[in-house]
């Protein structure tokens, strides 16, 4: 009870501070996402044309997502310095392995006899691409998005620590000063965050489906 | 009378492979005559069939299109003269019926009127109504009623040259029969040019004016049905007529 109350008496003080932390937040997530997609879709298109390198290109992503994002934070600093910039480009550059993987997955596993009846009937590769795979590949790409969504609203939470600013602020302040309400209030909004938009996307998943 | 397909010393060797899958082959078909090619699988026929719409390049010798070698242009283009079946359909799953047929006319920039009139004349031409099929989408097709779809895709732009490839292979004995006769109808309606690829002896010769027999990539008798039967040109073409003499005995024998 006691902490229910400190926990509704920070939301009345400080509620300026939490929805400037949500909305920094929701900046970062929208802002990696867009140019996430620009540059996965223009990645994509030119894979398709050089398919031998798509393997490689999936590997190397794949592997820079495996380096831990503190790690990948820390490496980029003296690159472009502290702040929001460096953070949405490490999150973009996540985003890549989990778009990418899915987006060329969905447009190579098009059933091949709907693709030898395109062809053979005298659709242009674009064609092909824009009106056959593209469509039968939504699920798949759209399954990319999903993930790469959820994936960016948890790892900006870390992007606090090089002054990105967002929910992990508020979680990292209350860890650096022992205090309790923040560090709650932190958790909740990151983890509510992500439950929430998760549960949207499903949503709107089944509607594609 | 113009010819409309003629190959000319034509081979086609696949990579990893000893054997030629066509080899060296020359015939010539007469526009509008409908040419069964026969064969068991690997024999070569589908490759052959595919030269011809160049989804395979031939390593040497020439096709010509109306006397036009077809090497000369642009595949994309030329295939939209093209009508193509295959025995998987291939339908679009994300379109309607109607525009899975209307995929080359829209391709073509036919306007829209023409484009739906064409439509509807198309499904009631394979046996469809159109009030009742043209929003529905494949999978709420029968497989036989896909492939009526897949034939009036194939011929939405009137094309001189409709290339089957085992069209009829997945679909039940009875809807295949209906198929067939329905098939020769709509080819003699139309006096275009078909080549229909089979391995099924019976329908090579109830649908060819001409036979083709392929084996190991050559061409072991091409002539009408009558003539193949009466004057077998070799012991493989023997040994087919044999197979079906000996089915025909084996239905005798259960029924008496």
């Amino acid at each position: 009870m006691e902490g229910n109350h400190l926990m509704i008496e920070y939301l009345i003080k400080y509620h300026g501070k939490l929805e400037k932390a949500l909305y920094q937040h929701l900046e970062i997530v929208l802002l990696t996402l867009v140019i996430s997609i620009l540059v996965a879709a223009v990645l994509t298109v030119l894979l398709l044309q050089f398919k031998r390198l798509s393997g490689f290109v999936i590997h190397l992503f794949e592997m820079i997502y495996c380096i831990p994002s503190l790690a990948l934070f820390a490496i980029m600093i003296p690159l472009t310095g502290l702040g929001k910039t460096t953070a949405v480009i490490v999150l973009v550059v996540y985003n890549q392995y989990l778009l990418l993987r899915n987006f060329l997955d969905g447009l190579y596993h098009v059933d091949p006899a709907v693709v030898e009846a395109a062809t053979g009937m005298g659709m242009s590769p674009n064609q092909i691409l824009l009106q056959v795979r593209l469509p039968l590949a939504r699920k798949a790409i759209f399954a990319g998005i999903h993930l790469a969504v959820v994936s960016t609203i948890g790892i900006a939470t870390i992007a606090a620590t090089i002054n990105a600013g967002g929910i992990g602020s508020i979680l990292f302040d209350g860890l650096r000063t022992l205090n309790t309400v923040k560090i709650v209030w932190g958790a909740v909004m990151a983890a509510g965050l992500a439950v929430v938009v998760n549960w949207i996307l499903n949503a709107v998943e089944k509607k594609i489906g | 009378m113009s010819i409309s397909i003629e190959f000319n010393d034509v081979s086609k060797k696949f990579q990893n492979t000893s054997e030629y899958a066509v080899d060296h082959i020359s015939f010539s078909v007469t526009h509008g005559e409908l040419i069964t090619i026969l064969g068991s699988s690997g024999c070569g026929k589908t490759t052959l069939l595919k030269m011809i719409n160049r989804l395979y390049e031939p390593d040497s010798g020439v096709i010509r299109f109306f006397g036009e070698d077809i090497s000369r242009n642009d595949p994309v283009e030329f295939r939209r003269k093209i009508g193509y079946v295959i025995q998987q359909v291939g339908l679009f799953p994300h379109m309607t019926i109607e525009k899975n047929i209307a995929t080359v006319p829209r391709i073509l920039k036919w306007d829209k009127d023409k484009i739906r009139s064409r439509t509807d004349e198309l499904l009631i031409l394979v046996g469809l109504d159109p009030e009742e099929y043209r929003k529905r989408y494949p999978s709420q097709l029968s497989g036989g009623q896909q492939q009526r779809v897949g034939l009036a895709r194939a011929l939405a732009a009137d094309p001189e040259l409709m290339l089957l490839d085992e069209p009829f292979g997945a679909i039940d004995a009875i809807t295949r029969l209906k198929l067939q006769d329905e098939l020769l109808k709509i080819h003699q309606a139309s006096r275009k040019t078909f080549l229909f690829v089979t391995h099924d002896i019976n329908e090579a010769f109830k649908l060819g004016s001409r036979v083709l027999i392929m084996d190991s990539g050559k061409i072991q008798q091409f002539d009408t049905p009558r003539n193949i039967v009466t004057n077998p040109a070799n012991a493989f073409v023997e040994s087919l007529i044999d197979s079906v003499r000996q089915q025909e005995l084996l239905w005798k024998e259960t029924t008496s």
